[in-house]
């Protein structure tokens, strides 16, 4: 096997616009010629501002969505529709609202037909997301720090290969974010999933990977790949912390002067 | 959100001004002497032997007991309280105007004879010809039930249809929404030839007419069902049926209980309607015959019975309602 466990190669994505013949001229080019290796096992991070097409490419990842041109493979296999393989945590609001924590954790086992044999999963994955005492709660009784624990423990429940994360955190205040980003690197040093995290926040970026991509918005491209040389556990006001941070943050900006001039103020 | 509890003081008064209404319709009844001439019948009932007047007190007084033991379940359920002080006074209105309706019907028969009957007739339509009343009351239920149920079942069926299925929408919509206009009654003729007998015929009636809502709201709530959860479940491992029981429909029930209400209405209409206009028994039924030996005493019993039926339906109903959707952020009714 070898030791990269997604690959995309040469992927466009051209959104149409409405009564518009889909050409590049007319439509909205999301990404251009992504070529990205994910290595089994690694923490990556997706960074780049609103709109350059993070959600996109992890939406073509997770089988969600399809490119005009290139192909996405994983384990060597072309990507045809989401599998439970790799699982997915949407951005936000994404939870069941007519079921209750523990069903929304167990939905995956349902679907796939596997509740009886994996039933005592459930409270397991219950407890790794320190949900407990609330399986009995529907979502709209929880904070929304805790429905994106459930949406974790859901998608992990399935035990996938691959877990993409959709700036799961995006909407949450910072010291849930903190809390969710210790529990996200403490499941990924548990078992070594494959990481892929989509975000706009560069020190949540540094904090958890092992890789980090930088994106050109408009269309999207990566502008480069950036290795994470940190020791396993980060301090976040380490001197090679604030270094990094630096580093990337100019990365950044001339990733996104190549773009069309968003305003990047809003991200520092 | 009522902050404070409501005391238990609180409680006891409008226990107190409940129960006052019907007590002094009872003491009106006892002590006001009857002016008018008419005839009070006595009757055995069990060991119990009543008469015209003396069965209306029991029934106030049974009126009491309920309310009073609807405030000792508010003492005891502090989410109880607020209807119950509410409603007191609405109660001792009650009370009021049956005494008034005692006075003008009973006592002094000033109502326009024979079609307004004091309360006291209106009862006695119970001890009279009960076994009969009861009998339609099944008859009714039955017919009811059959008939609401088989439109639930169509149109719950045809509504995942027509909501999951954009071909079955494209052929099958326009005619949901043409024949959903149509009244009902509108079929009757049809329905009386096609079907072999009255029972048949009054339930293919009343199929149709819960149908239509139940199969609009169904799709509806079906096809208003976000990608975004279709395509969570989809990365959950979730196929097309998964899709459809786990995560369309139970997306549509705050719409398959809005046109499951609607279609009740629409059902309890088309049912006094059909049992009116030939069925051989029914609540609809025994009005007419009723009007026809013009004992209107009975007609107003099974006006009771309907009001008190169908309010019980609606109130389990909505009680499933309430579970079923207990989900949903908020309060409802
Ligand atoms: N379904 C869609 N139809 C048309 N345009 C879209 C659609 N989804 C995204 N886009 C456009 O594609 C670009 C990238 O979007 P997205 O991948 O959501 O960016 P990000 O997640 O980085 O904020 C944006 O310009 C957005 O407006
Ligand atoms: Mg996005």
């Amino acid at each position: 096997m070898s030791d990269s466990i997604i690959e995309i190669r040469n992927v466009n994505r051209v959104y149409a616009l409405e009564d518009h013949p889909l050409d590049e001229a007319s439509g909205v080019q999301a990404l251009r010629d992504i070529n990205l290796k994910v290595k089994r096992g690694e923490f990556l991070s997706i960074i780049g501002p609103s709109g350059c097409g993070k959600t996109t490419l992890l939406r073509l990842i997770g089988g969600l969505d399809e490119p005009q041109a290139g192909d996405l493979l994983m384990d060597g296999e072309k990507i045809k529709g989401p599998d439970p393989k790799r699982g997915y945590v949407f951005q936000q609001g994404s939870l069941f609202p007519w079921l209750t924590v523990e069903n929304n954790i167990a939905a995956g086992l349902r679907a796939r037909g596997v509740y009886r044999q994996y039933k005592a999963q459930v409270s397991k994955f219950i407890h790794m997301v320190g949900l407990d005492g609330f399986e009995k709660s529907y979502p709209h009784q929880i904070s929304g720090g805790m429905a994106q624990r459930v949406a974790i423990a859901r998608a992990l429940i399935n035990d996938p290969e691959v877990l993409l994360l959709d700036e799961p955190m995006g909407a949450l205040d910072s010291f849930t974010r903190a809390d969710i980003q210790d529990k996200l690197l403490e499941i990924h040093r548990e078992d070594h999933k494959t990481m892929i995290l989509v975000t706009h926040d560069v020190d949540e970026a540094i904090y958890l990977s092992d890789r980090i991509v930088i994106m050109t918005p408009r269309p999207g491209k990566i502008h480069e790949i950036v290795n994470v040389r940190l020791p396993e556990r980060r301090e976040r006001t380490s001197n090679d912390f604030l270094e990094l941070r630096k580093d990337i943050m100019k990365r950044f900006h001339s990733a996104s002067a190549e773009g069309s001039g968003v305003d990047m103020a809003a991200y520092i | 959100m009522n902050m404070r509890e409501i005391p238990v003081k609180k409680v006891g008064r409008a226990a107190v001004v409940t129960s006052l209404g019907f007590l002094i319709a009872i003491l009106g009844n006892l002590f006001i002497p009857q002016v008018a001439e008419l005839k009070i019948e006595q009757y055995q009932w069990g060991p119990f032997l009543f008469d015209l007047n003396s069965f209306y007190r029991t029934v106030l007084g049974g009126i009491i007991l309920i309310y009073l033991i609807a405030g000792v379940l508010a003492v005891w359920k502090p989410e109880r309280r607020p209807k119950f002080v509410k409603q007191q006074w609405f109660r001792f209105a009650m009370g009021i105007v049956l005494l008034a309706y005692d006075i003008a019907g009973t006592k002094l028969r000033i109502t326009p004879q024979p079609f307004f009957p004091g309360p006291a007739e209106v009862l006695k339509t119970f001890m009279d010809d009960g076994p009969y009343l009861m009998q339609n009351t099944l008859y009714s239920l039955r017919l009811f039930a059959v008939g609401f149920g088989i439109g639930i079942v169509l149109g719950l069926v045809t509504g995942v249809i027509i909501g999951w299925f954009p071909k079955a929408y494209y052929w099958l919509y326009p005619v949901i929404r043409i024949t959903g206009v149509i009244p009902a009654v509108a079929w009757m003729p049809f329905a009386l030839t096609i079907f072999p007998n009255a029972f048949s015929s009054a339930v293919f009636l009343m199929a149709i007419c819960s149908w239509f809502p139940i199969a609009s709201q169904t799709a509806f709530g079906i096809q208003t069902t976000e990608k975004s959860q279709f395509e969570a479940a989809r990365t959950l491992g979730a196929k097309n049926s998964y899709l459809v029981f786990h995560v369309a429909i139970p997306h549509a029930m705050p719409q398959i209980f809005n046109g499951i209400q609607s279609a009740c209405g629409n059902s309890f209409t088309f049912l006094v309607i059909a049992e009116m206009m030939g069925q051989p028994g029914g609540l609809g039924y025994y009005i007419n015959i009723s009007k026809i030996w013009a004992i209107y005493g009975q007609v107003f019993a099974a006006i009771v019975v309907m009001a008190i039926l169908f309010s019980v339906i609606i109130a389990v109903l909505n009680e499933i309602k309430a579970y079923v959707l207990r989900w949903q952020k908020g309060t409802f009714v």
